[in-house]
């Protein structure tokens, strides 16, 4: 017969092995396909590029060179990879932009669906997720179609007078940035609905009747309760957009690269593989760095003693 | 502050609200009127639904009527927005703002009102020391009890000295004892600030024992303004008696009537003398009202006559609940002594007394 006591040391024993048991697949998968990807890009960044692409094994820095600096091909001498370096703030500028006006559009918009009744809210949201069905490829080139100078927008603007000949909009800055508010705009009202459903409406009551005007309530109530959603949503927009391809591909032209373009180059055409994994690598410092100062100073509890 | 007991805070003047649209609408109010004193502690007591919320909404300015005007001081306030007006709001759920401290609590109705930092501050403190909260300042407001979430509210609402207190059920989630505290406190308060409180409960025995007056509605109607005191010993209504305090309700007939007096013939066939309100005439069928406390059980003889179906022990009382012969129910309250008790068993036959001044005619 057991004791007790050690039933209890028993079952405990158990209970650990079975978290254990049931943990292993999903770390398993964390190490395989995270962060095992993860160490292979890292060693290729010190690596030799072959000549058809591929890696040569042989130690070297010159692609963490390369990422920074640039060999002038006629005096030799080494400067600022200018062209990586407008690359980098481009992406970083036009990230940046995207989560801003998908954070203006989709305030009001969440805000609108989560004073919807219930049973309306569900239709609005699904009419939300609807762009998902579709490839993000068939719906970038349908954005196309509706800037290029012979697109609806412009064939519009011409008939109707407003310009006389087509504005390029299409292969600029701008049509990278709408590109990417298009497809990133319902990352941004999903995270940003589920934290104002939660929201107690009482409070903006209270805010009114303590002398609060539409614009206060919506400052010193509303945004402060719904940080969470505005955190959640503006990395959910952030990283995808500053790794962005197919928007600035087919938008941007070969013209107006951005990072993930940039790597591709390099992987592809440029068959500079080492090259290719430390400019993954460099962006990952730019979303961690961007992560970092974003929760330590955007994202920090507000800290008010009145 | 001036002190004007003779002055309306808040007039309230045949005041509609229609919810909902086409054969959906619900009124909510129907053609309220009634004036509240500066200075008074004003309850609108009522069931749920009855509309007190609804009329308590429009004075804070959440809703706005559909018809009828709301004056504060004379001033009709009825279609501004609750930011431009000077009431203030205990919420029901207390509706303290999560983000900030208790301090930053109470000094937000300040802030939004644009006072200087050093009047704040002297503001919160104050009214830290007024609920009692000063060791808490600083705490956040989900750190803290009901009982205390409950004190910053009403130092919140009181901090930018409004004119008007609308206070929405505030005791209703606080169990039973602190309620009681919690009375008295909101007595003592509102006699410090001397602003007048327009409270809203369902809780009869919080109502008699708060307010100055009661509003009793039911409906959409106010069916009786008066002093507690009025509410209960005069109601003018069936629901009114029904709802505030227990009640005995017996048909009879006036058999006469002169000066606000009348004599009434129960069916038991037993003359009662009856207060009698306005607008009957004898032989009238009517209701009459006994509380229980103020009737006796009585060995022989007794308006009443029936057997004593239940003795119910109280503490401070006993209800006796006696099956009358000519049916119904009827309850009789006694306070009980140390000595023993009154000597009534179940099954007694018995009477029960109803003094000269225990009855009241009702309008049904």
């Amino acid at each position: 017969m057991a004791s007790a006591a050690e039933i209890a040391e028993k079952a405990e024993r158990d209970d650990i092995r079975n978290r254990w048991l049931l943990t292993t697949p999903a770390i398993a998968i964390i190490f395989l396909a995270g962060i095992g990807p993860l160490l292979v890009v890292v060693l290729y960044s010190f690596l030799t590029p072959g000549p058809y692409g591929d890696v040569k094994w042989e130690f070297s820095t010159g692609a963490w060179v390369g990422v920074f600096l640039q060999r002038d091909i006629f005096e030799g001498t080494l400067g600022i990879a200018d062209a990586h370096l407008s690359i980098f703030l481009r992406s970083v500028w036009l990230s940046f932009a995207t989560t801003i006006l998908t954070l203006i559009f989709g305030f009001p918009t969440a805000y609108f669906i989560a004073t919807r009744s219930e049973k309306t809210q569900a239709l609005w949201l699904f009419l939300i997720t609807i762009p998902f069905w579709t490839n993000l490829l068939i719906r970038t080139f349908a954005v196309q179609e509706v800037i290029r100078n012979e697109g609806l927008l412009n064939s519009f603007l011409v008939w109707s007078g407003i310009v006389s000949a087509p504005v390029q909009i299409l292969y600029t800055d701008w049509a990278i940035a709408l590109g990417m508010i298009y497809v990133y705009l319902p990352l941004m009202v999903l995270p940003l609905y589920a934290s104002m459903e939660k929201l107690d409406f009482r409070l903006v009551e209270a805010g009114y009747d303590l002398y609060a005007t539409r614009f206060k309530v919506l400052t010193r109530i509303v945004i402060p309760l719904v940080k969470p959603g505005v955190i959640a949503g503006s990395i959910l927009v952030f990283i995808p957009s500053l790794g962005a391809y197919v928007t600035p591909r087919v938008l941007g032209g070969g013209k107006q690269m951005m990072l993930g373009n940039l790597i591709e180059l390099q992987f592809g055409a440029g068959r500079n593989w080492p090259l290719g994994a430390a400019l993954a690598l460099t962006l990952t410092v730019i979303v961690t760095v961007a992560l970092l100062f974003y929760v330590r100073y955007v994202a920090a509890p507000e800290r008010r003693n009145g | 502050m001036p002190e004007r007991p003779d002055r309306n805070a808040i007039e309230v003047r045949g005041v509609s609200k229609i919810f909902g649209t086409g054969e959906s609408q619900v009124a909510a109010l129907d053609d309220v009127s009634v004036s509240i004193r500066e200075n008074e502690f004003f309850t609108l007591l009522g069931p749920s639904g009855c509309g007190k919320t609804t009329l308590l909404r429009l004075i804070a300015g959440f809703d706005f009527p559909t018809n009828g005007q709301i004056l504060l001081h004379g001033d009709d306030i009825a279609l501004l927005p609750p930011y431009k007006r000077p009431v203030n709001t205990v919420f029901q759920s207390y509706a303290l703002f999560p983000h900030m401290t208790v301090a930053g609590n109470i000094a937000f109705g300040l802030e939004m009102l644009g006072k200087p930092k050093a009047e704040i501050e002297a503001r919160v403190a104050a009214m830290l020391k007024l609920v009692k909260m000063e060791a808490l300042r600083d705490r956040r407001t989900s750190q803290i009890s009901g009982g205390q979430q409950q004190r910053v509210a009403l130092a919140r609402a009181l901090a930018p000295q409004p004119k008007v207190l609308l206070l929405d059920e505030p005791l209703s989630a606080l169990d039973y004892k602190l309620r009681k505290e919690m009375q008295i406190e909101l007595k003592r308060l509102q006699h410090e600030t001397g602003i007048t409180f327009i409270f809203v409960t369902h809780d009869q025995e919080e109502a008699l024992t708060m307010s100055d007056r009661i509003a009793v509605m039911s409906a959409g109607k106010i069916l009786q303004v008066g002093s507690p005191r009025d509410i209960y010993d005069r109601p003018a209504e069936r629901f009114v008696a029904d709802f505030i305090g227990e009640s005995n309700f017996l048909d009879a007939a006036i058999v006469s009537s002169a000066s606000g007096r009348a004599t009434v013939r129960l069916a038991s066939g037993a003359e009662l003398a009856a207060t009698l309100p306005e607008g009957f005439q004898p032989k009238d069928r009517v209701t009459v009202v006994v509380r229980p406390e103020q009737a006796r059980l009585v060995r022989e003889g007794g308006a009443v006559t029936g057997i004593l179906e239940n003795v119910v022990y109280f503490g401070t009382d006993t209800h006796f609940h006696v099956r009358p012969d000519t049916g119904g129910e009827f309850i009789v309250r006694q306070q009980n002594s140390r000595s023993g008790d009154a000597g009534f068993a179940r099954g007694d036959r018995i009477g029960v007394a109803i003094g000269e001044d225990a009855a009241q005619v009702l309008k049904d």
